[in-house]
């Protein structure tokens, strides 16, 4: 087994990238100005997480990085610093550094240790234009109170005493005492003294009882709120007095703070105050004066937990093989139930009889079974869209572009394994948009557009695909010079007649870039195709459309899962065989005229004006010696990889269903011209064609030959 | 449990569960820990480019089940499966495959002791797959390893 700590680790970088894609969340949503309390409060306990957790992992750089950060929009929690668009512009910058800090630490590798210190240089400047008090008193604190608190502040450098009781509640959650005094240290010097007066004899001793006391002097000149912070997770399970150095007043245990935006209440002296009470020894029983006002916080806490609690709904972390295998059961329920209804009806069961309105029932539970257990897998595309501000920052930097980035349907959920992918090519199609797509700002003002370019991602589902569509209002394909360089390329003739539909989807073509100059960002040339190649290979489609001087959009379309597949279904001599949809170009009967032999064995069909390689399927995949008289056959033209056409013939067309794929690897091996397996409404095993190595076969005679030598020896 | 226990029969200690079926007119068995279930026979999907042993595919509870026609892998004359054969399901290192048999005939436990090596001829077949000899009952059961019954993954063309 391995290392225990590792796993640990893991889960705490996977809940850093879910905090650090809340907290940009959070923070655009503040930038926009539809951020709520919520939101701010997110956003600083995001940060304050990987804070925590970072400091159990002793990532250094990272806990220093994160208080800064954590420092600052605490100040915005209380409301002593206005979030001006300048102070999220730096919070912005200050995610994707705490981003680079939690990716270096994960991998162990360095930082850019000047961008990083650059960033804590900007927080500084934030932190003290707000040192002086802001002229807009605190939202939550009573201006009175606040000023107080402020003068406060400026006196403290003595001790703080901190009397610390944890109730068994702290160790059942696996809190660990040592490691709150270790992160008091920080704080300052501290002088730690433990209270053990309340352990009971060993013969009555509950092993899993709390009864220690510790009280600690601290000399700092931190505020209550920092050390409040150090508690934070133990707050609910243990009694904690804290008394300030020259209590001026305020009195112990008065100051308190809700986890929602620090909240500072100042109680009136009671009568027969004790002036600075040394340490409350031994609690519990706890001291005279806590319970009024121990009761609150408790309180205030509470309602704190419950409104996060509100905010993030609960969720499991699910191994996905498991998902997968329940997945593949499911399917098999589905069809067994299937099978069973068509054996009730063979035996003669009226269908208004008991068994088969039960069958009925039966059937309703097991596909309603089968769409949650797909729904399990599905997300909503958020996780991916909420990586692309930040891209769109940096490539906007790049290119010295002012870019908007507007996302529309978040929400749009797709499977986990699609989501997996359409990053790529979603990030390849944004920095296309900016740098290509989007001018320069000094020609933005000079046409009258708004010197900051928009860019838009919309996700959304239509006809049981997800459709990504990602537009700029930028110039548009220019038509001209995209024709100009195929021409120059060889890849159209020079008097080619291409409609403005055409000439745009050119750009898809390999080795095509129309920037004038080749930048870093875009890359050289391996643009567009890449993008296209890597769709298809998803099952998915491709467009572009493009008007010019307003701009491009590409929409991208893709099947909602890897898991199914829509495919033809054909048979060839009596197998039943899918060929893939997104593969097929078109169905035809092939007339006898049209085919012309090549050599000994392949023959080309006329189509159109060119000839395209015939593939009969039966005989390529041994089903049958002879071949297929090419007029009796159904033939259907298939485009492989990088768009290489063939035909393929068939005895018929059954019609058109969707598979779920079976992998032929995990029990036997792969085998040349089929690409994986499914399993029909009868139970059977079908194989599904793998349309690429068919195209390549009917290209190539050493292929052909190479793939069609089977090995017979034992 | 693993196909190791098959291949190196020495080096085990004590008793062991065996299971025993007909193929044609001579019985097998393997070690019981590697079955995983039996069942009856049901048309297979003939796999493309495949050796004549591998019968084909079928469905396992949506798993695909390559099935090996152990007649012909073990070179005896080969005849067409009816309802009345049986695959036997076992597993192989990460792999489960169906082994077509004519019937499943005893469950046997054998002590080493008794299992005889296998008689030194110059027949490649009984070399992969015959690692010992076993009477019972005047019957002659040849204890077999599964290690290579199923063809090897394809060289990268």
């Amino acid at each position: 087994m391995e290392d225990p700590m590792a796993a640990i680790r893991e889960t705490f970088f996977q809940e850093c990238d879910e905090q650090l894609a809340e907290l940009e969340t959070g923070l655009i949503a503040m930038e926009n100005g539809t951020a709520e309390t919520e939101t701010v409060n997110a956003v600083f306990r995001a940060v304050h997480s990987m804070k925590g957790g970072a400091g159990i992992f002793a990532l250094d750089a990272l806990v220093r990085f994160a208080h800064v950060f954590e420092t600052a929009l605490d100040k915005v929690r209380s409301g002593t610093l206005a979030a001006t668009p300048a102070v999220l512009g730096v919070f912005l910058r200050a995610a994707d550094v705490l981003a680079d800090l939690v990716h270096a630490a994960r991998e162990n590798t360095s930082v850019d240790n000047a961008r990083t210190a650059t960033m804590v240089a900007e927080f500084d400047k934030i932190n003290n234009d707000c040192e002086t008090p802001s002229p807009a008193p605190a939202k939550t604190a009573p201006a009175a109170g606040s000023g107080l608190f402020e003068a406060a502040l400026e006196e403290q450098n003595s001790a703080w005493e901190i009397s610390f009781t944890p109730r068994a509640e702290l160790y059942a959650k696996a809190n660990e005492t040592a490691i709150i005094l270790r992160e008091l240290r920080r704080l300052g010097e501290i002088d730690v003294r433990l209270d053990a007066s309340c352990l009971p004899e060993l013969s009555e001793l509950d092993p899993e009882g709390a009864y220690l006391t510790w009280h600690i002097k601290l000399t700092s000149d931190c505020d209550e709120a920092a050390i409040r912070h150090v508690f934070e997770f133990v707050e609910d399970d243990c009694v904690l007095l804290i008394t300030p150095p020259e209590p001026q007043g305020f009195v112990p245990g008065t100051v308190i703070t809700g986890d929602n935006g620090f909240k500072f209440e100042f109680f009136p002296p009671p009568e027969d105050e004790e002036p600075a009470p040394e340490p409350e020894a031994a609690v519990p029983p706890p001291p005279r004066e806590a319970p009024a006002a121990a009761k609150n916080p408790a309180v205030e806490v509470m309602a704190a937990k419950a409104e996060s609690a509100a905010a993030v709904s609960a969720t499991i972390r699910v191994d996905l093989d498991r998902v997968d295998r329940m997945i593949d059961l499911v399917g098999e329920l589905v069809i067994n139930e299937a099978m069973l209804s068509q054996r009730v009806l063979e035996a003669g069961i009226a269908r208004a009889s008991g068994v088969a309105m039960a069958l009925e029932e039966l059937e309703h539970l097991t596909r309603e079974i089968q769409d949650s257990v797909m729904a399990i897998r599905a997300q909503p595309v958020r996780s991916v869209f909420q990586r692309m501000p930040r891209l769109v920052r940096e490539v906007a930097a790049q290119t010295h572009k002012q870019v908007r980035l507007v996302t529309e349907g978040e929400g749009t959920e797709v499977d986990k394994t699609v989501i997996e992918r359409i990053a790529d090519p979603l990030t390849h199609m944004i920095r296309n948009a900016i740098d290509h797509g989007l001018e320069s700002t000094e020609r933005r003002i000079e046409i009258g557009k708004p010197a900051e370019g928009t860019v838009k991602l919309i996700a959304l589902h239509r006809s049981g695909r997800i459709v990504l569509e990602v537009s700029d209002d930028g110039a548009g394909i220019n038509r001209a010079r995209v024709r100009e360089k195929a021409v120059e390329n060889g890849v159209i003739a020079a008097d080619a007649q291409l409609s403005d539909d055409e000439i745009d989807n050119l750009i898809f073509l390999p080795g095509f870039s129309t920037a004038a100059k080749v930048s870093d960002i875009s890359g050289r040339g391996v643009g567009m195709d890449v993008v296209r190649q890597s769709v298809a290979a998803l099952g998915g489609r491709i467009s572009i459309t493009s008007r010019p001087g307003l701009g491009s959009t590409f929409t991208l379309s893709l099947p909602l899962t890897l898991a199914v597949l829509d495919g033809m279904v054909v048979s060839a001599h009596g197998h039943t065989l899918i060929i893939p949809l997104s593969a097929i170009v078109e169905t035809l009967k092939p007339r006898a005229q049209d085919v012309f032999p090549l050599d000994h064995e392949i023959n080309v069909l006329a189509l159109r004006g060119g000839y395209v390689p015939m593939v009969d399927i039966a005989n390529s995949l041994c089903y049958s010696e002879s071949f297929i008289e090419p007029e009796q056959s159904v033939a259907l033209l298939v485009e492989g990889e990088g768009g290489v056409r063939a035909v393929l013939l068939v005895d018929a067309i059954h019609g058109q269903r969707q598979v779920v794929i079976k992998s032929l690897e995990a029990n036997y091996r792969a085998v040349p011209g089929i690409g994986a397996a499914t399993v029909m409404g009868d139970g059977r095993v079908a194989l599904i064609l793998d349309v690429d190595a068919m195209v390549r076969n009917a290209r190539s005679d050493a292929g052909r030959g190479a793939e069609l030598a089977v090995t017979e020896a034992v | 449990m693993s196909a190791t226990i098959q291949a190196d029969p020495a080096n085990q200690a004590g008793n062991r569960e065996l299971i025993a079926f007909r193929v044609g007119r001579q019985e097998f068995c393997i070690n019981v820990m590697m079955v995983r279930e039996i069942r009856g026979w049901t048309a297979a999907t003939r796999l493309p480019r495949s050796p004549r042993y591998v019968r084909g595919v079928i469905n396992l509870r949506g798993a695909v089940l390559p099935i090996v026609d152990l007649a012909i892998r073990l070179g005896l004359p080969a005849s067409e499966p009816t309802a009345r054969n049986v695959i036997i399901v076992v597993q192989i290192g990460q792999q489960q495959v169906g082994l077509l048999v004519d019937a499943v005939s005893d469950i046997l436990t054998a002590s080493n002791a008794s299992i005889q090596p296998s008689p030194d001829v110059t027949s490649e077949l009984v070399k992969t797959f015959v690692k010992g000899l076993l009477p019972v009952d005047g019957r002659m059961i040849s204890l077999i390893s599964l290690d290579n019954a199923l063809p090897r993954e394809l060289e990268a063309a």
